[in-house]
């Protein structure tokens, strides 16, 4: 029995369902101050802490729990801040199941520590106090640029400001955080909290400059003449792809980027309080399995549509959504319909969609993603009424900025070419996030802008550029 | 912060305002816009760059009050600020020697054609605009065409000022005539680029248009400016909004303009309401 109990975690507290589906308030709750103190009990305090290796952001996690367990939320905080700038965030989005909680020791025989629940605890402490969170260097002489205000570039200024540098954020839109604050929900990942980190940041000396989008208000090369050191670009991949079924431009038919800029971002379920409108239907389908399709099938939820399908080609095991938010979703009342395809969109006399043709899928060989590759059936056609369809089917490398820069690397899909330092061809630009492999996660891109933040340290530095 | 240097209201409804704005008056070129936003909580919307000033770092904007935003912008005064400019965006327009070109404007279209007619005739070539209102009252910017246009056509629909008809009349009337044009751009209500379009393509001549479709981020992240051409999906913020008006699928953008017809309705009613009763 006593066993048993220490191998069980803690469970977060959840918003009622009834609540949930009619707000944008946040889902998970978190943990309470007693339910910190007994998860952070559980931690074995590996000497060879392999969740550190499972991290991206290498945070010294034993050594914050320690803390905890010792009831110093402060040094807790410090502890992680010394290598992750958005702790609130990664706190609440990070995918720990395939990260440092895959990589816990007691995951082997039971159930591992709820590390990110920790995190996000004293995360939102810090931020509720006010603790002044990042020690800085006094400034080395040298200016970065970051070009794009998303977690990889947040993450670049955030670690150079520690090591003293002058850093400017370039950011298009007009509210800093990328995708932090245009892609993902507020029951998620509330705007709030954003606001914070990023405000710890600018307190911290970071500049941030919205509305400019480099290679149209000002151009790589006019950023170096103004003097800048080194330029970080974490610009996300940013363009949405548009399915090349027929129908696809019928009103009501949105892509995902497209209904999370306006409902997020432009919080277009607001209107008319807020300007941007949004077209919500009666019955609305999301086509696609990964995060963003589940974020965009849990936002019409709540705005009291009739009922809100997914649509996704593969089966309900390989979709790359997080099980917990899949969890969540069917809870909401989300229905998911597995092994489909749309073959086309079909509009009224007002070319707005009304129905959509789905194609039933069978599973065949396995790919080198280790799922099976969906191949239709012919003639197994049906229909669905929908009067609103949202496209959550991927992205693809956006070109706005790099068509500016001819002189720079990419694959054949539009995406930078980097070493293992995050280096592009280029002298002194480092590029990392989405805009160097297409849509990944938000941890991916913090560890990929701790790479370019070390290796433009260690580069500016020794060369004395 | 985008500080209003100046505004002057064209006509009833199409205003014109100078703003500060330094790195877009730095960088512009004419085909290009901004996305604006007018208050924290307001929509973006793209309207083309009329004007830079380096020296002054300031923007030329002209616009037409269409719904709330547009009504919201005309209500701002000298020296009050704007939330949110970003450019300049677009594609430049392609500024070559063309030989005898045509410039279309429609409406609030007469002040997009005006950085066209000066770059072009700028390279050399033989500039002619035709510009049209609903009646005389409502020209404008004709005395300004005038300064760099070889010649100017005048349109009215109701005949009280110029030639009576569309635009795309005159043109098809001047090219009846004889005019051997090399190169026609046209801007203004889909309708009218469309009725352009037709007639230049009996003529096989170059026409490209500015296609308008409703945006958001202007950076071709969100996908909602999508058009169709040439049988291909391309989006207006970063592939255009200059498009070969012989490609472009017209009767989409014009149907992907009405989606939110009705809430801008609303929104327009509800803010004269409030002007109204102050």
């Amino acid at each position: 029995m006593g066993n048993e109990e220490k191998s069980l975690r803690e469970m977060p507290q959840l918003l009622p369902i009834e609540e949930r589906i009619s707000t944008f308030k946040e889902v998970n709750l978190g943990f309470t101050e007693e339910q910190v103190k007994k998860e952070a009990s559980r931690c074995l305090q590996c000497p060879k802490a392999y969740c550190m290796a499972g991290c991206p952001a290498n945070v010294k996690i034993p050594k914050f729990i320690n803390a905890i367990r010792q009831g110093n939320y402060k040094r807790a905080i410090e502890i992680i801040c010394e290598t992750n700038s958005l702790p609130a965030v990664t706190g609440r989005v990070c995918q720990v199941e395939m990260q440092c909680e895959k990589a816990c020791i007691l995951g082997r025989k039971g159930i591992p520590v709820s590390i990110g629940l920790l995190e996000r605890f004293v995360a939102d402490i810090a931020l509720k106090r006010g603790w002044k969170r990042f020690a800085c260097d006094a400034f080395n002489g040298k200016r970065v640029a970051v070009v794009g205000s998303g977690p990889a570039g947040l993450t670049v200024a955030g670690d150079l400001i520690k090591l003293g540098y002058e850093v400017t954020v370039f950011e298009a839109l007009h509210k800093p955080g990328g995708v932090l604050v245009y892609g993902i929900p507020e029951f998620r990942l509330p705007k709030n909290v954003v606001e914070k980190e990023i405000k710890t940041l600018e307190d911290s000396g970071v500049k941030i400059c919205t509305n400019f989008c480099v290679g149209k208000s000002i151009t790589l090369k006019e950023i170096f003449e103004e003097g800048y050191d080194a330029v970080f670009l974490g610009i996300g991949a940013g363009a949405p792809v548009v399915l090349d079924v027929p129908g696809v431009n019928l009103g009501g038919i949105y892509t995902a980027n497209e209904f999370l800029v306006r409902t997020v971002l432009m919080k277009a379920y607001l209107f008319p309080k807020y300007d941007t409108p949004i077209d919500f239907g009666k019955k609305v389908i999301v086509i696609g399995g990964g995060n963003t399709a589940v974020d965009s099938a849990r936002v019409a939820v709540r705005m009291g549509v009739e009922e809100v399908k997914i649509a996704y080609r593969r089966s309900v095991e390989d979709m790359p959504a997080r099980r917990e938010e899949i969890l969540r979703a069917n809870e909401e009342g989300v229905k998911i319909l597995q092994l489909v395809n749309p073959v086309r969109f079909i509009g009224d006399e007002n070319n707005h969609v009304i129905k959509v043709e789905l194609v039933k899928n069978q599973l065949t060989y396995i790919d080198e993603t280790g799922r099976s590759v969906p191949v239709p059936i012919e003639g197994s056609n049906f229909y669905v009424e929908g009067d609103m369809v949202i496209l959550a089917i991927g992205q693809k490398a956006n070109r706005v900025f790099t068509q500016t820069v001819p002189q720079l690397k990419l694959d054949k899909e539009g995406y930078i070419i980097v070493d293992y330092e995050a280096k592009t061809s280029l002298e002194r630009v480092w590029a990392g996030g989405d805009i160097i492999r297409g849509s990944a996660t938000v941890i991916q891109a913090i560890g990929d802008g701790k790479r370019a933040a070390a290796s433009i340290n260690k580069t500016l530095m020794s060369n004395n550029i | 912060m985008y500080t209003i240097i100046d505004k002057i209201q064209l006509t009833e409804g199409i205003f014109k305002m100078i703003i500060k704005a330094p790195h877009i008056a730095k960088s512009w070129k004419p085909g290009q816009f901004v996305v604006l936003m007018v208050n924290e909580i307001g929509e973006r919307i793209p309207l083309t760059i009329v004007d830079g000033n380096t020296y002054e770092e300031t923007i030329t904007l002209i616009f037409q009050v269409v719904g709330k935003t547009t009504a919201l912008l005309a209500s701002k005064n000298v020296g009050e600020q704007i939330y949110s400019i970003m450019g300049p965006l677009g594609k430049p327009s392609e500024i070559k020697r063309y030989g005898k070109v045509a410039l279309i404007g429609g409406g609030v279209g007469a002040a997009e054609i005006l950085p066209q007619a000066r770059a072009l005739k700028q390279v050399g070539n033989y500039v002619i605009s035709i510009v049209g209102a609903r009646s005389s009252s409502k020209l404008i910017l004709v005395e300004e065409l005038k300064s760099f246009c070889d010649e100017v056509h005048v349109c009215t629909d109701d005949g009280s000022y110029g030639f009576k008809g569309f635009v795309s009349d005159a043109l098809s009337n001047l090219i009846e005539e004889g005019y051997r044009i090399d190169y026609v751009y046209a801007v203004g209500p889909v309708p009218m680029m469309k009725a352009v379009s037709k007639v230049t393509f009996k003529h096989k001549i170059k026409t490209v248009v500015s296609a308008n479709p409703i945006m958001i981020d202007g950076t071709g992240m969100c996908g909602v400016c999508r058009v169709i051409v040439g049988g291909e999906i391309k989006f207006a913020c970063i592939d255009g909004p200059d498009f070969d008006a012989h490609l472009l699928d017209f009767d989409t953008l014009e149907s992907r303009l009405k989606t939110y017809i009705k809430h801008e309705r609303k929104a327009f009613e509800d803010f004269m309401r409030c002007q109204c009763h102050g």
